[in-house]
């Protein structure tokens, strides 16, 4: 009788997805690995259109989600979402642009 | 914002008058007041916002007023009854239109908008193809057109004559170059169905066309994107055969009495006069500005340097959007009192709940330090970042900063108000680069309380506001010191500073002209001691204007980190013929004249220095002095939390780092954000990140100067935000405190 072969341990593409982007919930800004850099070069590097931004409401307070128009003289989109954390900005605006680019929910 | 604001000057001496020039919409009143800036980072772990108020005669309420700025550059050539009294005529030139979509474009008009009179070569909006615009003088307009449509970015001779006896029209649109299966050649003939032309006696203009006179300023319309060359008009139809004999000068004989005008824009193209070569003296001059020393129809490649073959540097490339001077009347002067002190100012404008700030410096009195200490106000690097747009413009800049771009008031201003003209690091609305800065409109980045998108985490500190930190550390060590400016260097020379025993620069001083180059580097020759408390530092060559006060250029050549790129042929200075681009390329790499220079940069967080073998020199025992041998320098600060950060010099025995000098501490530990400049890379390759490059530093070095001077940099522009931790208390300002106490004793190093 043939031994079964134990097939290497292979992590999903999910789960490896999942590891990405608790790193980047866990810090938004610093340090990285490769991989989760170049996920993050994909989101951060959308056109001008549409592209989210933060206007500060109170300095180093609170901050007001917004889209550049992609126009020249056109104003900003102010947005109804405001943050009094830089961090949860930065995961706010993660969660959609992962959403557009993978048509995936994150919680 | 309701009010804004700005100075006709950037240093002012005690007993001269600045004035200061406000928009204040929306308010009947503002009030302005002095103020000393001391500290505008807002951040709450900092040391927080601390400005004086200063009494003076200035500090009262005013009446608000709205001020608008008319950007756009032209050329204006004033009356004369050579152009009033033309019947026929014929308009030609050579143009190059960057966006001949965009509506219409005037590219040369003796038009008067009010009552639709005169005539006008244009591109028109009906189909982006030349055509000659004619007006009755009674409301009445005829556009005929050539019928094809320009292709943006390609050299035409176009031209257009008009029979004021038989009303014959013709229009030329002849490309220079063929391509096969696009049809933008074009030549019509048709019958004006108009009376007569319309006369006046308004301005003739290129580049736009005249609309109404605003305060005594010329406002136009119509502003054409793209390059004027060899414009020529004459009095009388000119045959397609004489057309090319007029393209030329010298004029044949028999077509000298017909032509009128015939401007050479190579000629004194270093100010802002044109030149037209006919007895008729038709000269103009340039308003707002536009691009000089640009490559002509006729440039053949083999020249690069417009003084040796001026006759292929004929065009102005104009833009709708060039600004030089916002031309706001004056609202109020200052007389500084005989006895106030050097120091940086500001004259803070409130209406309501908004404010602005018009920063200054208050230098000693001419030829007179104040002080042994110098402070450097980088203006001209505050004048290359004027109005900087690219959060709102450019999508690298979520790359280059690894983070949301955070937007200021002021950025959402500017954003809409594109007439306030942005930086040297942004491109005019037909893509071609910005190489001119003035400081003759409101910078509205230029201010305390403004924080930046590529100022990293924290406190997000850039340029002006991240050098009230030095400011700040300055007063909190009690140390006496002097303001002046990048301007003051530059005009006066070494004898701007050769008095102070110390100069310290700010945080990211990178733009230097030749004048300032050499003062600096004479300076520390002669035993001055430069503190280089910054990275980036003498990186791009600039040049002011001989003539126009408060304008600088630069142009982004070949080479370094660019926002965008001098187009071939384009790289020499239109102000002084100077070759510009980087200080490296013209064999002054900032390590001869500081010890490190530009080596890679990231806009996320910042690090921390490891001390090196160097630290233990006897020659360092003063720097290193209460600073254990195991100590991390700067592993904390209000940028990036660290004081290594953002852009990051290193030293370079091949680029000049003299052979003597001690590199005390280097940093490490930077993220993948950081990549090593483009300078440093001949053949690309991986491993360029902050992770893996050895190139990805900043190194802390001093070295001795002839004649008792010395050189201290510390490499980074996150420097300055580690300064106040801990009450002041900690590595940073331990070190700078040590080697600004030495560098003013005269004692020699």
């Amino acid at each position: 009788m043939a031994k079964t072969q134990a097939k290497p341990k292979r992590r999903s593409a999910t789960e490896e997805n999942r590891r990405l982007i608790e790193e980047f919930r866990a810090r938004p800004v610093g340090h990285h690995s490769a991989d989760l850099q170049r996920i993050i070069n994909k989101l951060r590097g959308s056109p001008m259109a549409g592209k989210y931004c933060l206007v500060t409401v109170k300095p180093h307070k609170q901050w007001q989600l917004a889209q550049t128009s992609g126009v020249r003289g056109k104003p900003l989109k102010m947005l109804n979402k405001k943050f009094t954390s830089l961090e949860k900005a930065e995961w706010h605006v993660f969660k959609l642009r992962w959403k557009e680019h993978t048509g995936e929910t994150l919680r | 914002m309701q009010i804004t604001g700005y100075s006709d000057q950037i240093s002012v001496a005690p007993g001269e008058t600045i004035d200061f020039m406000v928009n204040c919409e929306g308010a009947k009143t503002y009030r302005a007041d002095l103020v000393r800036i001391i500290c505008g980072d807002t951040n709450p772990d900092g040391p927080g916002v601390k400005e004086r108020m200063v009494r003076s005669a200035a500090n009262k309420t005013y009446k608000g007023r709205k001020q608008v700025i008319h950007s756009g550059s032209f050329v204006a050539v004033p009356t004369s009854a050579a152009l009033d009294d033309l019947k026929s005529f014929t308009f030609q030139a050579f143009i190059w239109p960057t966006t001949p979509e965009k509506g219409t474009q005037s590219i040369m008009s003796k038009w008067r908008d009010r009552d639709k009179a005169g005539a006008a070569l244009i591109i028109t909006k009906a189909n982006g193809s030349v055509a000659l615009c004619l007006g009755d003088g009674k409301g009445k307009v005829e556009v005929i057109n050539a019928g094809k449509s320009l292709v943006a970015r390609e050299w035409y001779f176009v031209a257009a004559s008009y029979d004021a006896k038989t009303k014959q029209v013709c229009v030329y649109q002849l490309p220079l170059k063929d391509f096969p299966r696009v049809k933008d050649r074009g030549v019509v003939r048709a019958k004006s169905k108009l009376g007569r032309i319309g006369p006046h006696s308004e301005a003739l203009t290129f580049g736009a066309y005249y609309q109404r006179t605003d305060k005594g300023r010329m406002v136009c319309g119509g502003h054409y994107n793209g390059k004027i060359d060899s414009p020529r008009i004459a009095n009388r139809v000119l045959s397609p055969a004489e057309m090319e004999l007029v393209k030329s000068w010298p004029l044949p004989g028999g077509l000298s009495n017909a032509v009128v005008g015939a401007w050479d824009f190579s000629q004194e193209l270093k100010s802002t006069r044109v030149v037209d070569l006919t007895e008729n003296r038709l000269h103009g001059e340039t308003v707002q500005m536009p691009a000089r020393a640009m490559t002509g129809h006729n440039w053949t490649g083999e020249e690069m340097n417009w003084r040796h073959a001026p006759e292929q540097y004929g065009a102005i490339h104009f833009h709708d959007d060039d600004i030089y001077d916002a031309g706001w009347e004056v609202d109020f002067g200052l007389t500084i009192p005989k006895t106030m002190k050097s120091g940086l100012y500001a004259m803070r404008v409130r209406a309501g709940k908004e404010e602005d700030y018009i920063p200054f410096a208050i230098r000693p009195p001419r030829g007179k330090a104040t002080a042994k200490i110098c402070f450097l106000l980088p203006t001209g690097s505050y004048m290359a970042y004027a109005n900087e747009q690219m959060s709102t413009d450019v999508p690298l800049a979520q790359l280059l900063s690894g983070k949301l771009s955070v937007l200021q008031q002021q950025n959402l201003h500017l954003n809409v108000h594109r007439e306030y003209g942005a930086s040297c690091y942004d491109s005019h609305s037909d893509g071609s680069g910005i190489c001119y800065s003035s400081r003759l409109r409101p910078i509205l980045n230029m201010r305390p309380k403004y924080a930046m998108w590529l100022g990293g985490t924290g406190s997000s500190l850039w340029q002006f506001n991240a050098d009230t930190h030095i400011i700040d550390w300055l007063e909190a060590m009690n140390f006496d010191y002097d303001v002046i400016t990048d301007e003051d260097l530059h005009y006066e020379g070494l004898s701007a500073i050769e008095q102070y025993n110390v100069v310290v620069t700010g945080s990211h001083p990178e733009y230097h002209s030749t004048e300032m180059w050499d003062a600096m580097h004479e300076y520390t020759q002669r035993g001055g001691r430069l503190m280089y408390l910054g990275a980036n530092g003498w990186y791009w060559r600039i040049a002011y204007h001989a003539e126009s006060p408060g304008i600088m250029e630069v142009r982004r050549n070949e080479d370094g980190i660019r926002a965008w790129e001098a187009r071939t042929g384009e790289y020499y200075h239109s102000f002084t013929g100077e070759y510009g681009g980087l200080w490296r390329r013209n064999g002054r790499a900032p390590q001869v004249i500081a010890g490190t220079g530009f080596s890679a940069q990231g806009f996320d967080v910042s690090s921390y220095y490891r001390q090196k073998p160097d630290a233990r020199n006897p020659r360092a025992k003063f720097i290193m002095a209460g600073i254990g041998p195991d100590e991390l320098i700067g592993d904390f600060g209000l940028i990036g939390d660290g004081a290594a950060g953002l852009e990051l010099d290193r030293a370079d025995r091949m680029l000049g780092t003299p052979p003597h000098a001690l590199v005390l501490a280097s940093s490490e530990n930077h993220t993948d954000i950081y990549l090593v400049v483009c300078e440093e890379i001949l053949i690309s390759y991986p491993g360029i990140g902050g992770a893996e490059s050895e190139l990805v530093r900043a190194d802390i070095v001093f070295y001795e100067t002839p004649n008792g001077g010395g050189v201290f940099s510390t490499s980074s522009i996150a420097w300055s935000g580690s300064l106040a931790h801990n009450g002041y208390k900690n590595n940073v300002s331990r070190m700078t405190k040590n080697v600004l106490k030495r560098f003013v004793d005269p004692k020699p190093l």
